[in-house]
């Protein structure tokens, strides 16, 4: 199955929550269909609240969101579940129920494809257990693909959150956060596997992570964001470190990443300083 | 204290916390509301310990002694027993049937059309509401009323007491299904709603197996209940152990009774090791 490639567009799209913080202001973006974008920035800078809206999840209080052209908000409840089917969301901590085991959740990846009578039926007897743990091995996993969840570590169920996106066959896969939780050689392996899925299906990526390297490593658009705006979008290559000093207000210390040597000096622009620090963070 | 309290540097403001005062307000409004409550129920438990009290009540339970062991009761007895087992297991798997849908229907954290607001979320709201309102009104009505209703309809025996189960024990079970769905951790639903995922796939992917437990445990001890309830709907003619029970009271045989009570004491005691057994299997 090749997937149907989406392109995303927000414009001056602004999400105020019901609380009065002013989450997005006057964000524009376009993601064309089968790019890949990393969105980095420091902490309650708005990535979370970007990918929410990006995936129907919120609907933006100004502006417009168009996914395929279409604003969703304005689909029925029929179209709308269709159109959401077709878009993968990795959030920052998996939403699976402990008592759940592994290829259920990862099949739950299918639910929006599935009639609900296959859903139920595969409760009894996994459905495609093939596929699940296919996913699961690209994320080197995939020997705990009949455990329950609430005998994985932290890093291992996020990658089972991840391994479900897989399982989806997303368009459109939204990372939030997607390797927070592992450590720097699995955080690349899994990092790659999503670069590796929108490669070969033509999906359109976008990610928010914490890591500047990974960022740098694999994505040819970064995004910087900060206090709910977008400071700077363009090519990785003409990122400048004072760029991102700048975005973390870091005047020079360290910047926030994954802390091995994945950053491959062929991909990093020659004028970025990535500092290293010992271990992971 | 204010002399210990000038000799601290700083700060000049000490930390207090905001939510004390709510907190000691809102107590101070429990007891106030309470006090009346308790003495307009007639509230004096001291009379219980009254010489006079304690002769009455030890005099109307010594007449429950020794619990009856005759064979022809003994065989009553159980006929009633299954009787009663049989109205309140069929009373709540009528219940559940009653209840499920209604849930399902009730439930916040199933609502496709909360998430965004999206369409039809108005629609939505006003089906929610109309499913809360039939669960209550399901409930609102006592069970014996509605075995007095049914027991017109139908005639004495059993099958009224299970109606009456069914339709109040919906209520209940629909309601408290509802509140264990919508209380939880209800981001995984949530997350595959987002995803597309029909409401039923998401209830059974993502909130029965967070809940699975409070969902069993609330369920037999409604059945426990159920047996309780079965007493009270025998009295009006609905057949099992109540009907015995009632019998033996107007007789007069405390013996009788008191065997009946110990049957009781049972069925809760494999209510409460069915429920232990249902949590680990689920654990």
């Amino acid at each position: 199955m090749t997937a149907l490639a989406q392109d995303i567009r927000l414009v001056a799209a602004s999400l105020v929550h019901p609380n009065g913080h002013r989450a997005l202001r006057d964000v524009s973006l376009a993601l064309a269909a089968g790019e890949r974008v990393a969105v980095i920035g420091p902490s309650g800078a708005g990535k979370t609240t970007l990918v929410r809206v990006l995936a129907t999840s919120l609907r933006p209080t100004g502006g417009s969101v168009a996914v395929a052209g279409i604003d969703p908000w304005q689909l029925g409840a029929a179209a709308l579940r269709r159109l959401r089917a077709t878009i993968g969301v990795v959030h920052q901590s998996p939403p699976i129920p402990p008592r759940l085991r592994v290829v259920t959740a990862v099949l739950a990846g299918r639910l929006g494809t599935w009639p609900t009578w296959r859903s139920l039926a595969s409760l009894l007897a996994p459905r495609d257990a093939a596929a699940a743990r296919a996913a699961l091995e690209r994320l080197d996993l995939g020997e705990r693909v009949f455990d329950r969840c609430d005998r994985l570590s932290g890093g291992q169920l996020q990658r089972v959150g991840i391994a479900r996106v897989l399982c989806q066959r997303a368009n459109v896969i939204l990372a939030d956060e997607p390797v927070s939780a592992l450590d720097p050689a699995l955080a690349d392996l899994s990092v790659a596997a999503l670069v590796a899925e929108s490669e070969s299906r033509g999906a359109t990526l976008l990610a928010s992570l914490h890591a500047v390297d990974l960022a740098l490593k694999w994505f040819p658009r970064l995004v910087g964001m900060k206090d709910g705006e977008i400071v700077f979008d363009r090519p990785t290559a003409a990122v400048t470190s004072a760029m991102l000093h700048e975005l973390y207000a870091t005047e020079g210390r360290v910047l926030p990443q994954q802390g091995v040597d994945v950053v491959d000096a062929s991909v990093r622009p020659a004028n970025v300083v990535v500092l290293k620090r010992p271990g992971c963070q | 204290m204010s002399a210990a309290a000038a000799t601290l540097p700083s700060p000049a403001t000490p930390l207090r916390d905001p939510a004390a005062r709510g907190r000691i307000g809102a107590l101070a409004v429990a007891v106030v509301v309470l006090w009346p409550l308790l003495s307009l129920a007639e509230f004096k438990p001291w009379r219980l310990l009254d010489a006079g009290s304690v002769q009455v009540m030890a005099n109307f339970l010594a007449g429950f002694l020794p619990p009856s062991t005759a064979p022809d009761f003994l065989a009553l007895l159980a006929k009633a027993t299954l009787e009663t087992l049989a109205i309140a297991t069929a009373g709540i798997a009528l219940a559940f049937v009653v209840a499920v849908p209604l849930a399902v229907v009730a439930t916040r954290s199933l609502a496709v059309s909360r998430i965004g607001p999206g369409p039809g979320r108005a629609a939505g709201a006003a089906v929610r509401t109309a499913a809360r309102g039939v669960m209550t009104l399901l409930r609102a009505i006592p069970e014996i009323v509605w075995a007095l209703v049914f027991v017109r309809a139908l005639g004495l025996g059993p099958g009224a007491g299970v109606l009456a189960l069914a339709v109040t024990y919906g209520g209940m079970l629909g309601k408290v299904y509802t509140e264990i769905l919508e209380s939880g951790d209800t981001r995984s639903a949530r997350a595959l709603l987002e995803a597309g995922s029909p409401r039923i796939a998401a209830l059974f992917y993502a909130l029965v197996p967070s809940t699975a437990q409070e969902l069993a445990s609330y369920t037999v001890y409604r059945w426990e209940c159920a047996v309780r309830a079965s007493v009270v709907m025998g009295f009006v003619g609905a057949g099992g152990l109540g009907q015995l029970m009632d019998q033996s009271m107007k007789m007069l045989n405390g013996g009788e009774a008191s065997t009946i009570l110990l049957t009781f004491l049972a069925l809760v005691l494999v209510a409460d090791a069915l429920s232990a057994v249902i949590r680990r299997v689920l654990a």
